[in-house]
């Protein structure tokens, strides 16, 4: 078994999580959101931890992680960038702003830059059409965004 | 508030709170109090309704007007266009793209002096003049509100609001007044049909469900709106919660079920919040829970939540999700209503059908089915997006024509462009032509033209965006969204966004043309649920009306609205070109020629297509095409 690297602080917080609630095959995919809210990520050693307080084996742990878009096995970096690709962004040229964040942070989506500091990422909907396209930076909000308001946005999060 | 032991205890409370709806309905002759009403939802939100909100509140008090104003949030307008938007009663008065430091304006010049604010007021394209007041404007004029009767009215974090507009009125009459077997009539004879996007009858799948014998049954609220440029059910949700949580726990009586879940996406945190909360007040009154109202039956609701997989829209997939697993469908039969979720008999049905369930027992079959066309009663709720004027949210009575729906309520396409299409069905659906505005909207008549009714996102699109495009963008989708579990989706939709992506670029034959339509044909036939069965239908049904614009792009290698890259040309024309040189001096690639005042030419060979020659010229004389 390989050896927890991660904050117990953490594993105890998740602990108690589990064990307030009732703890069964249902309860995977709550567990694992919570999981995923507590360390940002899902590891291999969280994602074992899980299956053995619930009594899962690691590999439907594993199916299930793999299988939702919204858990992440890396972590991401300190200012998420979901660029909103729906229908309705798409049509009002949400792919020129992608494209503009990749130029300026140079990586690619779903990438994270060396510092730690931005990830990029596109998203289906937020459901705020009236806005398209849309910008989130983590729960920040950004409508009707242009290619010009990229850096200006970018340049809001420095620290 | 609290517990409602009866009928009459809960009508005793409606009408205690009745005229908290009075200046909103403007039945109301008391003008000196004022209630203004902004949108929470998540489109205003984003555009800082709520700081407007403490501003007004502040100014309120500020202006000692706290016993003749008041300011609180409510649901969708719908007209999210042009939010954040505010509402003040009893005038009707309808301020568009309010900003925080409007509030103080607002009650100094609106509330204090009676005048109303010019320049907040919304300015009708048509008439080329302010509107004075809502029921003027053309967005709201056809429209029908059932579903999202209470958006825009109550304030949904409040259930004494809910229950001033006869909330829970229709479950207090179910179950005290009728039995199951009635409720389920009532809804058969509303002709009330699936508005996820299936269209199956509603009192069929009750009726069905009612009738399997079994210790346990479900309830399911199917709120994982995955449909890219869809925000219905997240409205209805955020706006009217307590709707959805009667309508389920009526379903519950109809069919023996005790037990709800509503399966939610994860990305909707406000929904989630205010339903949460919806569900905690409706448990204190004893509208949700043990013996409600002293009828002997309980019913209570648990919240599950998605986790970004669109395939878990589909209802057996959804089963599996809520199980704790991976959301892979299965095949039907049988059917949730016969073996669904742990095997039990299970009831799914969609938010925006949930919404409506409350009216009808409220007001009666007939009442309902005079509404809409001939096979699709009622209304439904559209989320109007892309190239349009107000883009929203809408509810018309079925029947309408998608020609009423752009021009008169949307207010035609943006920046004067010309319409190309109307998607419909999301990535199920197809696309409607210029030529079809007339077709009267319901489930058969989209079906017979190739599109569907889908959950109800309608995605306009002009002629600047490229039909082969807009289909290789709905093929990512799904090949992203695909589970994998059959071939024919998961293999035939990568092939066909492959063949499209080669069209895009220019690589492809017409010989291509005919293996896409052949394969699409297969998948549609071959695929084990419905992602994967209407997966190629934007494929089809584009290649069916723009067969033109796809013929441009494999045999003239042009794309005729200029957006696939690979296929422009950039030109400059000699009788516009000064000669300034700035073309040549951006290129990246040094591929323009030509001497200062003198014409310059693009040598085609070299060029990399980058549009920076377009965006630098001063007098516009280089053209892409």
């Amino acid at each position: 078994m390989k050896t927890r690297t991660l904050s117990q602080d953490l594993y105890k917080q998740l602990e108690e999580y589990i064990d307030s609630i009732e703890a069964n095959d249902a309860a995977l995919i709550e567990v694992l959101h919570e999981a995923q809210h507590l360390f940002g990520y899902l590891p291999m050693e969280v994602q074992l931890f899980i299956g053995e307080k619930l009594n899962i084996p690691a590999s439907k742990v594993f199916g299930v992680v793999s299988f939702y878009s919204y858990f992440t096995t890396e972590p991401k970096g300190k200012y998420v960038i979901n660029i909103c690709t729906g229908t309705a962004c798409f049509v009002r040229n949400a792919n020129a702003i992608v494209k503009e964040f990749e130029n300026t942070l140079n990586i690619k989506t779903g990438e994270t830059t060396g510092n730690g500091m931005y990830t990029i990422d596109c998203l289906r909907c937020v459901g705020a059409c009236g806005l398209a396209p849309v910008v989130m930076v983590n729960d920040d909000v950004y409508g009707k965004v242009t290619v010009d308001d990229v850096q200006k946005i970018i340049a809001k999060y420095t620290e | 508030m609290d517990r409602i032991e009866n009928l009459d205890c809960l009508l005793n409370k409606q009408k205690e709170l009745e005229h908290t709806m009075d200046i909103r309905k403007a039945n109301h002759d008391n003008t000196e109090y004022r209630e203004i009403l902004i949108c929470g939802g998540t489109g205003c939100v984003s555009s800082q309704s709520l700081k407007l909100l403490e501003n007004l509140n502040q100014e309120i008090k500020n202006h000692g007007l706290e016993n003749s104003a008041r300011a609180s949030i409510t649901g969708c307008f719908g007209f999210c266009e042009k939010g954040p938007i505010v509402k003040v009663f009893p005038e009707d008065v309808f301020y568009v793209g309010v900003k925080p430091e409007d509030a103080s304006n607002i009650v100094s010049t609106h509330l204090v002096q009676g005048r109303r604010v010019e320049r907040l007021l919304y300015e009708e394209p048509t008439l080329k003049k302010k509107v004075h007041t809502q029921h003027e404007m053309e967005f709201y004029k056809k429209q029908e509100r059932i579903a999202l009767r209470n958006c825009g009215l109550i304030n949904p974090e409040l259930i004494e609001e809910y229950i001033a507009n006869r909330g829970y009125e229709a479950l207090g009459r179910c179950l005290l007044e009728m039995s199951p077997k009635d409720v389920i009539h009532i809804i058969k004879t509303a002709g009330l049909r699936g508005r996820g996007g299936g269209g199956f009858p509603t009192g069929l799948k009750w009726e069905y469900a009612s009738k399997q014998k079994s210790d346990v049954k479900y309830v399911v609220c199917n709120a994982d709106e995955g449909d890219p440029g869809a925000f219905m059910d997240r409205s209805i949700l955020e706006g009217d919660p307590h709707s959805v949580i009667e309508a389920m726990t009526i379903n519950g009586y109809a069919i023996g079920a005790n037990k709800g879940f509503v399966y939610i996406r994860a990305e909707y945190p406000l929904a989630i919040k205010r339903l949460k909360n919806a569900l905690k007040q409706a448990r204190q009154a004893g509208l949700l829970g043990r013996d409600i109202m002293n009828s002997g039956f309980d019913f209570d609701i648990d919240i599950k939540y998605g986790a970004g997989a669109f395939v878990c829209g589909e209802e057996t997939a959804l089963i599996h999700s809520i199980e704790g697993g991976r959301g892979e469908p299965t095949t039907k039969p049988p059917f949730p209503a016969e073996s669904g979720l742990w095997g039990k008999p299970t009831s799914v049905n969609n938010v925006e059908t949930f919404a409506n369930v409350p009216a009808i027992i409220i007001n009666g079959a007939a009442w309902y089915n005079k509404l809409g066309s001939h096979t699709s009663k009622g209304t439904k709720v559209f989320a109007l997006a892309g190239k349009i004027n107000n883009v929203g949210l809408v509810e018309v009575p079925m029947g309408i024509t998608l020609r009423e729906i752009i021009y008169d309520i949307g207010g035609g396409i943006k920046d004067g462009k010309k319409l190309k299409a109307v998607q419909t069905g999301g990535p199920s659906g197809g696309c409607i032509t210029a030529d079809q505005l007339d077709v009267e909207i319901d489930y058969e008549s989209l079906y017979s033209i190739g599109s569907m009714m889908g959950s109800g996102g309608m995605i306009v699109i002009d002629e600047d965006n490229c039909i082969v495009d807009i289909a290789k963008f709905y093929l990512e989708f799904t090949v992203e969204e695909s589970c994998g579990k059959c071939t024919p989706c998961r293999v035939g939709n990568k092939r066909l966004y492959e063949m499209l992506t080669k069209i895009t670029e220019g690589k492809g034959t017409e010989e291509d043309l005919e293996t896409m339509r052949n394969l699409a044909e297969t998948i549609k036939l071959t695929s084990l649920c419905g992602l994967g069965q209407t997966a190629p239908n934007p494929v089809l049904s584009t290649m069916k009306y723009f067969y033109d614009e796809y013929l441009a792009h494999v045999r003239d290698k042009k794309c005729p609205a200029g957006v696939c890259q690979a296929l422009l040309q950039y030109h400059i024309s000699a009788d516009k070109c000064i000669g300034c040189t700035k073309c040549a001096r951006v290129c990246p690639v040094s591929c323009i020629s030509g001497k200062v005042k003198e014409v310059h030419v693009i040598d085609q060979e070299l060029c990399i297509k980058c549009g920076a020659c377009f965006e630098a010229c001063p007098v516009n004389a280089i053209s892409k095409g």
